[in-house]
């Protein structure tokens, strides 16, 4: 086909594009995929019974806003490299600032707490914490994919990644309904070990997934 | 900046605008392949590739964003996507590499060497008439065009070739 002639195909077919055209649909994507990902943690694991009195203390807030905080970030990062030509460094560099916050708070906590240093570390779920992170985090996952498929990264591997750390971080929001631990360096090592395994996740599929 | 009214033409849905903005890169873009891409039809494909590609993902362009930059971006991206498939489509497995080498067996490499050392019997002019007509493969024509003859020239050349060649043949068996 010759140039000329693709580009008259083309430019007969071109419709008016809204602004922010396909941010609606990643929108309701991941909307739906949080909704799942919520079912899956109200119905395999369940709310944490205390959930009303620990509301009211400091912990359960520090993992709402460290899981919070880094969706947001990443997610930022996310719309910023699903665009050709976007720089998406400062956003990307960004992401460190809550996981090294939540790590600061994890070295002060263990350095003043008169508690056995291994059972800060450990707390009682760590066997369990990252794996579970892993699979709450996985239908904010696959709608995160699925919606970027219509945008245009041009570097797949990092989209991937950093997809995987919004969706993971995401899922870890949702996980801490459930969770039960109190500690800031359980928080810093096993919710952000749990959040960079579907980081890798997601760098490993990039490539194939998100190719357009 | 010029380019850039166009775009923002194109996106409220102005087919005339969109259709000079393309036209325009593509020129561009031609530019950007051809000094990237060893052949004219390589590059020409890349053009479209990306054309094509910023047409389906024109809402991904950001109008406080410079054009060149979203073009350019897509640009690399398709010349990347390129050559990674072209690199995967170039290896082949070791198990099945031996089929590459396979016509190439002992017997035809004995052939073509003694055909050289027939060839080589012949005069310059006469061997070149040879080579390319009946080696090469190329028309009487091609071969006048070549060498600077006239197509009867060749063709009596190649004719007088053989027919020394033939005798030698069977002088020699």
């Amino acid at each position: 086909m010759k140039t000329e002639d693709l580009i008259a195909e083309l430019s007969g077919e071109l419709r008016p594009i809204p602004p922010h055209a396909g941010l609606a649909p990643l929108v309701l994507g991941l909307g739906a995929g949080a909704g799942v990902s919520a079912a899956l943690m109200l119905f395999w694991l369940g709310l944490r019974p205390d959930l009303m009195s620990a509301m009211h203390t400091s912990p359960f807030w520090m993992k709402f806003g460290y899981t919070l905080a880094l969706a947001v970030i990443a997610f930022w990062a996310v719309l910023r490299l699903a665009r050709p030509g976007v720089d998406a460094k400062a956003a990307m560099r960004a992401i460190a600032l809550p996981v090294a916050a939540m790590l600061v708070l994890g070295v002060v906590e263990l350095m003043r707490s008169p508690v056995d240093p291994a059972i800060l570390f450990y707390g009682s779920s760590h066997d369990v914490c990252p794996e579970r992170i892993f699979v709450v985090s996985l239908p904010v996952f696959v709608a995160a994919l699925w919606g970027l498929r219509r945008f245009a990264p041009t570097r797949l591997t990092v989209t991937g990644g950093i997809a995987g750390l919004f969706a993971g971080a995401a899922g870890a929001w949702v996980y801490a309904f459930h969770c039960g631990e109190s500690g800031a360096l359980f928080v810093s090592v096993w919710y952000t070990l749990g959040i960079v395994s579907v980081g890798v996740l997601g760098a490993l599929l990039g490539r194939f997934v998100l190719r357009w | 900046m010029h380019l850039k009214v166009l775009m923002l033409a194109a996106l409220e849905g102005d087919g005339r605008a969109y259709r000079t903005l393309l036209t325009e890169l593509s020129g561009h873009l031609r530019t950007y392949f051809a000094r990237r891409m060893g052949s004219a039809a390589d590059a020409e494909d890349l053009v479209q590739d990306t054309l094509t590609a910023m047409h389906r993902r024109l809402h991904t362009y950001d109008v406080d964003q410079p054009l060149t930059v979203w073009v350019y971006a897509i640009a690399r991206y398709k010349l990347i996507d390129n050559f990674r498939r072209n690199r995967l489509r170039r290896t082949v497995s070791l198990e099945d590499a031996g089929a590459l080498f396979a016509n190439e067996s002992a017997d035809s490499a004995a052939a073509k060497r003694d055909v050289e050392r027939l060839l080589n019997t012949l005069p310059q002019n006469k061997r070149e008439l040879v080579r390319l007509t009946k080696i090469e493969g190329l028309s009487t024509a091609e071969t006048a065009a070549k060498l600077g003859l006239s197509e009867s020239a060749v063709k009596v050349g190649v004719h007088r070739a053989l027919k020394a060649l033939a005798q030698q043949f069977s002088e020699k068996t």
